[in-house]
């Protein structure tokens, strides 16, 4: 048996765990609250027993928003992030989630520099049938990745994903990108603006298997590499619209509906008309699709995404 | 058996996006509109959309619920610069398809809706009306999966929705569907239960005796909040795994009903009834985690259209 190289990295003793990002994704407003509660009692009745090893400074981001229970008030808060969007000047017309990407980069960053949070897990719900899934800028974050495997083991009811999108660090456009390592817990499905008991309990595991990794991980535990299965994203087709309206004519086909990391081939239904037709998937390669029907990206122009699967080590 | 006679039922109402993010009925209603609506002979079919501005924005409402606006009172009341919109528009909707109570009123509107519970179909009337659980019961003998009647006893002059408008009205309710979401089965569903009831309504027109019998009904009798923090008014627990989805299944007493983000139980206390509306996005706000029904059997007569 060969002895494999054990990387060796920086312990992670700062962790931010987020929710409210889209103020209407409600999985991660509670549970950020359930954990402030949590937090508010210890502080009361003992020390931080973790002493040094670790501190977890929870976060509700889009407060407004979850206020009114919207994705967001002005524009998108999880697209807020790229550093052109950071640097910008701070003007009165200037989207509250702009000002607050500012404020949030300012507490968990600066985003790229040595002060940024250790690791930033951004809690969030979707509509599509995804599952448990990890969303990442990286293919070769080894912290994401082995906290993923860790979670894919210790959650094993659940499917338990990784999904890598190819965008370089300064055109990373959302909170997690924010920390030196980051990525977002997405779980679904779940409509916007309820809350499923399930769901919350996946989410609820994925934060304390997570958090448990990291105690691990700074208390010296060796990880064994292995493989596993990455599906990096390769484009999104929208809806078909109608040329004036711009209005959708088309739903996600019901053969295709809650079937995201299925595979997608060529000739498969991809849409049914709302006139009873059915459209079918024109690209030359088969692809795993994901956010199928994501209620949140109707106005995106994405109907669903696709992806390659390669196995990594 | 009593037969009962009724005038023919000319003009049909079908309206979608009363809640602008209720989408089924929105892309129904697109599509109902592209299609010349002569179709049908004898019945003249309009379609519209109730809540524009709410459809635009994706949005239930604007400044409020357009489907609580249709009491007598709230119709009757004048309208003021302060008025919220769906305030003018139940008055627009009003002289469009009623005036509500009066003889020029519309003979059937139907009106469609999604929600999040997992109520599958469901049609929701307001009073006993023979028109209405016979295109009811009509519904339940043309579709296999079950289709639910719900009965909610209010006087026509404190009915607040907006079928109440017609002489005869219906709700069409379907689910699960996330708001703001698309689903085809969902559309396909709603599309069927529609093109029944104009079926059925065509059939009436043309002397069709439907005969009487019993049809199952759940009748409201109360609802029930999630858990709140005193304080802060937020609630404290979800609807608990062993209800999520469980419409229409009886609840007993000692049964499971809330699961707190702490992880407690908290059982149901009352008689044994049935939920509907379990975790309706739409009314947390409306502090309602689900409705309770009793299960009825409601005969109605032998009816069919009267001959002048």
């Amino acid at each position: 048996m060969e002895v494999e190289e054990v990387e060796r990295l920086p312990r992670l003793s700062r962790v931010a765990v987020c929710g409210g990002t889209h103020g209407n994704e409600l999985s991660g407003v509670y549970l950020v609250r359930e954990l402030l509660k949590v937090k508010k009692k210890k502080k009361k009745e003992e020390e931080d027993e973790d002493g040094g090893a670790m501190s977890v400074l929870l976060v509700l981001s889009n407060p407004r928003a979850m206020q009114q229970c919207l994705r967001y008030i002005d524009t998108d808060l999880n697209r807020c992030f790229t550093h052109a969007c950071l640097i910008g000047p701070t003007l009165d017309k200037t989207p509250y989630e702009m000002r607050r990407a500012r404020e949030l980069n300012a507490m968990l960053g600066p985003k790229g520099s040595a002060g940024a949070m250790d690791l930033i897990c951004d809690l969030h719900n979707t509509t599509a049938n995804m599952g448990l899934s990890l969303i990442t800028y990286s293919d070769h974050d080894w912290i994401c990745m082995h906290i993923f495997r860790h979670l894919q083991r210790q959650i094993p009811d659940t499917p338990v994903r990784y999904i890598h999108y190819d965008v370089t660090s300064k055109e990373s456009y959302s909170l997690d990108s924010v920390g030196k390592h980051g990525f977002a817990m997405e779980v679904g499905p779940q409509p916007h603006g309820v809350v499923r008991s399930n769901i919350y309990t996946t989410m609820k595991s994925g934060v304390q298997y997570m958090l448990d990794w990291v105690h691990f991980f700074n208390s010296g535990v060796i990880f064994d590499g292995g493989f596993m299965d990455v599906f990096t994203v390769v484009k999104h087709i929208d809806y078909p619209r109608d040329g004036e309206t711009h209005n959708i004519t088309a739903a996600i086909h019901p053969q295709l509906q809650d079937r995201d990391f299925c595979l997608l081939r060529p000739g498969d239904p991809l849409f049914q008309t709302f006139s009873g037709e059915t459209l079918r998937y024109t690209g030359s390669e088969p692809l795993y699709p994901f956010f199928i029907n994501e209620s949140a990206y109707y106005e995106k122009g994405i109907a669903l995404c696709l992806a390659r699967k390669r196995i990594k080590g | 058996m009593e037969h009962v006679f009724f005038p023919p039922l000319s003009r049909v109402a079908v309206c979608g996006g009363t809640h602008g993010n209720e989408l089924t009925g929105v892309y129904m209603v697109r599509e109902m509109q592209k299609q010349t609506m002569d179709k049908d002979g004898p019945v003249s079919v309009t379609a519209v959309l109730a809540n524009p501005p709410a459809v635009d924005a994706c949005r239930r409402y604007i400044d409020t619920d357009l489907n609580r606006c249709f009491t007598d009172a709230l119709l009757s009341a004048p309208l003021t610069d302060s008025s919220p919109y769906e305030l003018r528009r139940a008055h627009e909707l009003n002289a469009q398809f009623g005036p509500k109570g009066s003889k020029e009123a519309v003979d059937l509107l139907c009106d469609l809706h999604n929600t999040t519970a997992n109520m599958g179909l469901s049609l929701i009337l307001y009073s006993l009306d023979w028109i209405t659980l016979h295109i009811c019961k009509y519904l339940q003998s043309k579709i296999s999966s079950p289709v639910r009647v719900i009965q909610l006893n209010i006087p026509i002059s404190e009915v607040y929705s907006l079928e109440a408008v017609g002489k005869h009205g219906l709700a069409i309710e379907i689910g699960p569907q996330p708001h703001g979401v698309v689903r085809a089965d969902i559309y396909n569903m709603m599309k069927k239960a529609v093109d029944l009831t104009l079926e059925w309504l065509q059939k009436f027109n043309t002397g069709s005796i439907f005969e009487g019998g019993e049809v199952e009904a759940f009748t409201f009798a109360k609802s029930i909040d999630y858990p709140r923090d005193p304080t802060t008014g937020e609630i404290t627990a979800a609807i608990h795994p062993q209800l999520q989805d469980n419409d229409f299944k009886l609840l007993q007493p000692g049964d499971p009903v809330f699961m707190s983000f702490s992880r407690e139980t908290v059982k149901y206390e009352g008689e044994p009834l049935y939920p509907f509306f379990v975790n309706e996005c739409a009314y947390y706000e409306k502090k309602i985690a689900f409705h309770l029904a009793q299960r009825k059997n409601l005969s109605i007569p032998t009816i069919s259209v009267k001959r002048d």
